[in-house]
Formats: C-alpha cells, structure tokens, sequence
C-alpha cells in the first residue's frame, strides 16, 4: 500500500463530494430563483391592483374616468363565452376521446387523427384566432360575436379535453369492461354506464384545465375582432314573455377580462395601470383558483378509487 | 320452444343500428381534429394566395421594411420574423439553463417532499394566463432593468418581454424534461453508482445523455411557445416593425402585427386583412420547422432500454 496514491483517492473523493454538495445548493437556487420570481411578480401586482378592488368596481362599465372604470362588461363577456365554450368543447372533446379509446381500430385513420389531436396541441393560439376570423366571423357569417368567440375557444381547448378524457378512461381497467360484456350489455351501455362514470374525476379535471386556459387567451379573441370598449351588456338570455328564452346574446358583441386588462394596459396614464393591475388580480384569482380545484380534484379522485 | 329464440333476436337489429350510429357520431366527433387542422391550413393558404397575387415572394423575402398599412407599402417580412426570433432566443437564454438544472435538481437531487410541493406549483404557475405577464415585463422587468444595469433601455424593448418570456416558459421546459429523466430505468443509475461515480456524475453523464430525446422535446415545446407567445410582446415590445437583431431595441413580432392589425378595423378582402394571414402563415411554417427538427433530433437521440 502506498500512502501517496490512497491521499490522492481520498481528495479525489473529497472534491467530487463537493462538486455533488454544490450542484444540490445550485438545483435548490434555480428553483427558488424560478419560483420566488413569479411570487414577487404576483406580489408587485398585488400591491399595484388590490386597493383598487371594490364592489363598484365589478359593476361599472369601462370609462373613460380611471376612477369610474369596471370589468362589468367584461366578466359577463367572460361568463357567456365560457358558456359556449363549455358546450362545445365538452360534448365534442368526451366523444373524440371515448372513440379513440374505445372503439377506433389500428388503421391509419385512427393515427391520422391522433396525429392531428397532438399536433393542434402545438399550434400557436393566435392562429386559432385567424381561422376563427376566416371561418366563423366571414365564411359562417357570425360576426364579431359571443357565439364565434366561443367556437373559438372550444376549438383551442379541445384537444386538453380529449387527452385527459382518453387518460381518464385509460385508467379503468378491463375487467369492468368485460363484467359488463358477461352480463350482455353492449359496448355503448358498457361505455355509457361503467366506464364513463369511473372517469368523471380524471374528465372533470381536464375540462375545469382547458376553461381556466381558455379565460386567460387573449390573441384569438381579439384577431377575430372583440371590441375593446363596451359600455353595455349582451341581451339577457332570459325574458319575461314567450318563449322565455332569447338566444340574441350569442350575436352580441363583447369584451371579456384579458382584453380589458390590455386595453387598460396600452394607456399611458398611470391610473389606467391601477385598473389593469386590479384586472389582473381577477383573472388570476380566477384561473388560479379553477387550476387548484382541478389538481385537488385529481388527488381526491386517485386517493378514492382502488380498483 | 322454436320461436322463442328468433322472437329475442328480432329487436337485435333495432340495438344494432343504435350501436351503429352511436359510433358513426364518436367518429365524427374524433374526427373534427383532422377538420380542424384541414381549416386552418386551407383559409391561411387561401387568403394568403390572394396577398400573393399583389406581392412578389421575392419582395417578401427580401424587403427589409414591413409596412402594409402606409401609403408607401413595403411588404418585407424579415423584420417580423427577426423580432419573433429576437424575442424567442431570449427566452430561450433564460429559460433552457434554468429549467434544465431544475430538472435535473428535482430529478437526482431534491427529497421527495421538496419534489412533491414543487411539480404541482409549477403546474399551477402554467396556468397563469399570459396577458399578466405582459403587465410584469412592461411594468416590473423593464424598469427594473432601466434602474440597475441598462439605464439607457427604452420603456420598450424585446429584452424586458423575452426575459419574462423565459420566466413563463421555465415550468415547461423543466417539467416535460424531469418526467424524460424520470424515465431512465433505475439501473442505469446503479451501475453508474457502482463503478464510483457520484450523484452529479450520475445525472451529468449517464442520466442527461440517456434522457436527451425528452429534453430536447422540452426545448422544442419551449421553442413553439416562445414563438408563438403574443401578449408580452404586444404589450412590452412596442408594436413597431423595426428589423434588428438587438434586444434593446422595440419591435414588432409576427404575432403583435397580427393583434395590432385585428385591433383596428380593417375591410375583409383588404391587402391589410390578407397580409395577416400572410404572417400568419410564416409563424405556422416556422413552429413545424422547429418541431421537425424538434423530431429529427429526438430520433437522432433516443435510447431504447
């Protein structure tokens, strides 16, 4: 044994050993260095924008005053366009998903598709808003409208909601499937009233995803041409009369929160600034809030189920 | 005892034809995704053949000045596509170090309680929508940048929104790249553990290479987000087409000049309402040139165990 060689192995240890030790406290840095910067960007923002919060605030329409300007036009644009969206993308998205999971064949239409249902995932949102434009506001004559919005969204948040539908349903295992077959059921009742069912939680948490996404998108809507100052509300869904039901609000043009907020944002004053960090406290409050609903959602639902 | 059983299957076709239709409307409903695909490529092909029927592809490639609007017309698109990748690259300085070494930090190095707080934060930061962030880079990073280091930095500039670009991007980029790390079987890891290597070995040379087809596939998914991202930029950059490669500088992207234009009143048909779709067109060539490569890389680099 040579004493030289084992004290050059020794600090040849001892220097990797260092080398491990400061990776970890690097590691740890960037992390808090990439988090910690979103929290004090959220917290300027909430020193900017909470003070100006109030009631009158979510029921005023926009001013041309700092100090009278409110979102009320703008949430309710936020609500009925969420509306379509919901009903669009929700049907269409569950169905999409439930094919590819369990009913589409290995062929080359079913990859086409799959293909196609990865690939829009990628598709830069503003593009969404340019076939909008061309698609729903001119072609289909919808004008620069709730209803077009809305498609539009539906069309950007669809494949969220078939990759989490098909994820979902990936998760019930077979032997449901075929305790259903035994008992003679066919593959929709099975599909309808065994698997679906099972995969509520693991749907619910991707469609409450894509509509926190879809509130927060701003390109798309404004490329198909939502107004930026609206000093009135859509027709009430709602009427007095017959038939109760008026669908004129889908025609109406809108503003919704995101576009209010850069509005807000494009004006030199600083007073208009207050008003969009306030905007911005809402809209993050609000996709916050969905997002963390959708993640407990996720956790409860895996906790519960034991098959 | 004989007719019993053809009077069980005699409402068999009745069930058979709902079965049918059932799965017709699932596939058409799957289906969607290829139409949809199918209509975005027709209507940017179909309106941008009417812009190119007044602008030569010569002129579009090479003027250097993009002004569709002005009497002087100039139809270049470099300038929108250098403001595109100006802003997209410094995103990309900021968010490929950071969201690599976080990856690795969370997947070789953090405890498992660290691990578990941090993915589902980080997955809520993703959520955040991006017109926010567009507040911080016009009005936290950009004069926090004037009062530090860059005193001389205009009010806007692509540096200020590609950094908060790069911020916004990090949970991406480190998430997708963490579950390729994640991936590489335990084994490998052993051995490399058994010949003497430590833990920063071990992730820097057996776990990193072994993972590099998913982490360049967080690259890419960080790239097409970058380049496509519109809100930051339309607020912080300016809005000017200006073609220039320095980060201090304001300009316009391919992204902001179809906001600005959508937020004024153009008539359909218009060389204006075309030119939009123009650029549009160049921003969905160059996403499917990156994630080509994107996929050229990957299969360059993919290990199989």
């Amino acid at each position: 044994m040579e004493p030289q060689n084992v004290r050059e192995i020794r600090a040849l240890i001892v220097r990797h050993k260092r080398w491990d030790k400061m990776f970890a406290i690097v590691g740890l840095i960037a992390m808090l260095v990439g988090v910690m910067t979103l929290f004090a960007l959220f917290l300027d923002l909430a020193i900017d924008g909470l003070p100006r919060l109030s009631w009158d605030f979510f029921t005023s329409f926009p001013s041309r005053r700092a100090g009278q300007a409110g979102i009320l036009s703008a949430w309710v644009g936020t609500t009925l366009v969420m509306l379509v969206t919901a009903l669009t993308a929700v049907p269409l998205g569950i169905a999409a998903g439930i094919y590819l999971e369990e009913y589409a064949p290995r062929n080359w239409v079913t990859d086409l598709i799959e293909i196609n249902v990865s690939n829009l995932a990628g598709v830069p949102s503003i593009v969404y808003g340019l076939l909008a434009l061309g698609l729903f506001v001119y072609a289909l004559d919808f004008g620069q409208s709730i209803l077009s919005a809305g498609l539009t969204l539906a069309l950007l948040i669809l494949p969220v909601v078939i990759v989490a539908t098909r994820e979902a349903i990936r998760a019930v295992p077979g032997v449901i499937r075929e305790a259903a077959y035994a008992l003679g059921a066919t593959k929709w009742q099975t599909v309808a009233d065994h698997v679906l069912p099972y995969s509520t939680g693991g749907i619910l948490t991707g469609v409450i995803i894509g509509l926190a996404r879809a509130i927060g998108e701003t390109a798309p809507v404004i490329t198909i041409g939502a107004l930026t100052f609206i000093a009135f509300l859509p027709p009430a869904p709602l009427k007095a009369e017959a038939p109760f039901l008026s669908f004129d609000w889908l025609f109406a043009p809108f503003t919704v929160m995101p576009i209010q907020m850069f509005n807000w944002l494009s004006r030199p004053e600083a007073a208009f600034l207050t008003n969009a960090a306030a905007a911005g406290v809402v809209i993050i409050v609000m996709t916050l809030a969905m997002n963390a609903f959708a993640i407990w959602l996720r956790y409860r639902y895996r906790k519960r189920i034991k098959w | 005892m004989t007719d019993q059983p053809a009077s069980r299957f005699a409402h068999r076709p009745l069930r058979h034809w709902r079965e049918r239709l059932i799965e017709s409307v699932l596939f058409l409903a799957a289906f969607s995704a290829v139409m949809i695909t199918v209509a975005i490529i027709a209507i940017l092909i179909y309106e941008s053949w009417s812009f190119f029927e007044h602008v030569s592809l010569k002129d579009f490639l090479t003027d250097t000045q993009w002004t569709p609007l002005f009497s002087d017309a100039h139809y270049g698109i470099m300038p929108l596509v250098a403001g595109t990748l100006v802003t997209s690259g410094v995103a990309l300085l900021v968010a490929v170090p950071l969201g690599t070494v976080i990856a690795i930090y969370l997947s070789e190095f953090a405890p498992h309680t660290v691990r578990e707080t941090v993915k589902p934060v980080l997955e809520l930061l993703a959520g955040v929508p991006t017109i926010v962030f567009g507040y911080f880079a016009l009005l936290f990073v950009t004069p926090l940048l004037q009062a530090t280091v860059l005193p001389n930095l205009p009010g806007f500039n692509m540096l200020g929104p590609g950094i908060v670009i790069g911020i916004m991007i990090v949970p991406y980029v480190s998430s997708v790249s963490e579950d390729a790390m994640r991936a590489v079987p335990m084994h490998i890891r052993e051995g490399s553990y058994a010949m003497g290597a430590t833990r920063f070995q071990t992730a820097l040379r057996v776990v990193t290479p072994a993972a590099t087809s998913g982490i360049v596939a967080a690259y890419i998914l960080g790239i097409s987000r970058a380049v496509g991202e519109t809100m930051v930029v339309a607020v912080a950059a300016g809005q000017q087409p200006n073609f220039t490669w320095n980060p201090m500088e304001p300009a316009a992207t391919i992204t902001t000049y179809i906001v600005q234009v959508s937020l004024g009143d153009l008539p359909h048909g218009s060389i204006g309402y075309q030119s939009i779709f123009a650029a549009g067109l160049v921003l969905l060539l160059m996403t499917l040139l990156f994630n080509i490569v994107g996929h050229l890389l990957r299969k360059r680099f993919r290990q199989a165990y």
